[in-house]
């Protein structure tokens, strides 16, 4: 089995008097591209940011490389080696594109290099000095991803990168979430799109009301079509 | 042409000197408060009793130990600016996620409580800090005094060296980032919170700066920032809250165009910047570099 990289266990968390999470469990072992599926609402991007520590109150257990980070702020937290890539992007208007690439520090040793982030998204390279929030959709998703790729963090939590976006450029970032997973880069990824999801994933937990309810491989998403579908209603 | 207009043009450039470093001052005060309310999202009335700290600064530095005013150029920054970020981290800090009126009455009873101390200690008639650069020069069209002429390059070179900072600087797009998103910036590493202080921290150093340069110029007293301050706001208005660029442009501007008022129509010239605001906000809510949010 391999090295489990993010353990959570019994994950509660609150935005201000609202109980969103009612004890989320789930692991992801090094390397892994990990997904939690679910319906709108059911708590799967508030699961990221528990995680990633910018939801107000949390309690429970999140262990990344056997250290404990629930009580820790989200700015320890992103030193340790998690990198957060949010549903709404989060592209900076005030920063152009190479400023919004160059804002997260360097965390560990190992990133990818401005060069190898411009190789993987020739559209930035070519847009380098345009405002972020002038770009297209697709562009401003590759950006966020991008951005997360040069801090060297080993465990990216990509938070519905393909919402919104042409089939055309889901494919593409299809493609560029496999070429990371092959760089040796963990994911957790939050999707709606259960067909993009199944198509890059090792495994899938599945999120209802605030928990994980269920999980199953890759190899098992064949057999269970019609209980995910129950699950996901779709 | 000048005797055209029938003014001498002694006056004239006598009057734009004097437009010119009151725009020094009302830039650099304007700066430190577009810095402080982009960051933090308080406006500051505290800034006025800030500058007169920095004059006090080094009144007291020169008085007590001797300190020369260049040195206090450095030293009084730092200290009123070290005041203000134990101000930032004790009160400030409480009431980011309250409304703007909380910031506005935390800060303006601040700045009555610091300048009835120093009233009270120092009395409010005022001393005078000797000028460092004494003399002057004839320039064939007007006398220039030197510390005068060093006072408006100082406050430019201090307001292009903030606004290079915070626009082409690593650290600056850590600022102008943690202004949008500051979750989002703190979920990529950066302390944020050590950020805010130290904006806060750098925002009131800046009036503390501008203090200093003022003392020579003006007697140094508690009431100093009260008027100055109010001025500084109208500008701040007309320029666009939080605009960088826009705060040194205006402030600039506006002592210019109020020192030309004096030349042309003097009555007018304590409210023009005043009438200035009130014409920007019927056409431009935002200001004139300001960004509607």
């Amino acid at each position: 089995m391999t090295e489990v990289l993010l353990k959570v266990e019994n994950l509660e968390a609150w935005y201000g008097e609202s109980h969103i999470l009612h004890g989320v469990d789930f692991h992801v072992g090094r390397g892994e591209l990990v997904t939690l599926l679910g319906r709108n609402g059911v708590g799967k991007t508030t699961t990221l940011k528990s995680v990633m520590g910018i939801v107000g109150k949390r309690t429970g257990s999140v262990r990344f490389e056997n250290e404990e980070l629930v009580s820790q702020p989200s700015n320890v937290i992103a030193r340790k080696g998690l990198a957060y890539c949010p549903e709404e992007r989060g592209i900076f208007s005030s920063l152009n594109v190479e400023e919004n690439l160059l804002l997260p520090p360097a965390v560990k040793p190992g990133g990818l290099s401005l060069e190898e982030i411009y190789k993987l998204f020739p559209n930035l390279l070519e847009r380098r000095r345009s405002q972020g929030t002038k770009l297209s959709g697709g562009e401003q998703q590759m950006l966020a991803i991008g951005r997360i790729l040069r801090t060297g963090a080993s465990l990216l939590l990509l938070d519905e990168p393909t919402e919104g976006l042409a089939p055309v450029i889901v494919q593409r970032i299809g493609e560029i979430i496999r070429e990371l997973k092959a760089r040796g880069f963990t994911i957790l990824l939050v999707e709606q799109n259960f067909r993009f999801a199944a198509a890059v994933a090792d495994r899938h937990y599945i999120v209802e009301d605030g928990r994980v309810v269920d999980m199953m491989t890759a190899a098992e998403v064949s057999t269970n079509i019609g209980k995910l579908q129950a699950y996901l209603g779709v | 042409m000048f005797e055209l207009l029938g003014i001498p043009p002694q006056a004239l450039f006598g009057q734009l000197l004097l437009g010119l470093i009151n725009g020094a001052f009302y830039a650099m005060l304007s700066l430190g408060l577009a810095v402080i309310f982009g960051m933090l999202n308080v406006i500051n009335f505290t800034h006025g009793a800030q500058y007169m700290m920095g004059a006090f600064a080094a009144w007291l530095l020169l008085g007590i130990f001797g300190v020369p005013f260049w040195v206090s150029l450095v030293l009084a920054p730092l200290i009123v600016g070290a005041f203000g970020v134990v101000l930032e981290k004790l009160l400030l800090k409480r009431i980011y996620h309250l409304d703007h009126l909380y910031g506005f009455l935390l800060t303006f009873g601040l700045a009555l409580v610091i300048e009835g101390l120093f009233q009270w200690k120092w009395g409010s008639s005022g001393a005078p800090y000797e000028n460092p650069i004494p003399g002057g020069g004839n320039l064939g069209f007007m006398f220039m005094p030197y510390y005068r002429g060093f006072v408006v390059v100082a406050a430019l070179v201090i307001c292009l060296a903030t606004w290079y900072g915070i626009e082409r600087t690593r650290l600056g797009a850590y600022l102008r980032a943690a202004t949008e998103n500051p979750a989002l910036v703190q979920a990529f590493g950066i302390n944020v919170p050590r950020l805010i202080t130290l904006t806060y921290g750098l925002g009131v150093g800046l009036a503390a700066l501008a203090g200093v340069l003022a003392a020579p110029i003006q007697q140094v007293s508690a009431l100093m920032g009260t008027s100055l301050v109010l001025v500084v706001f109208a500008v701040v208005v007309i320029g666009g809250m939080g605009s960088i660029m826009g705060s040194i442009v205006t402030g600039f501007g506006l002592g210019v165009v109020e020192g030309l008022t004096k030349v042309f129509y003097p009555p007018a010239s304590n409210t023009v910047i005043f009438v200035i605001m009130a014409i920007v906000l019927l056409i431009k809510p935002a200001g004139l570099f300001g960004q509607t949010k």
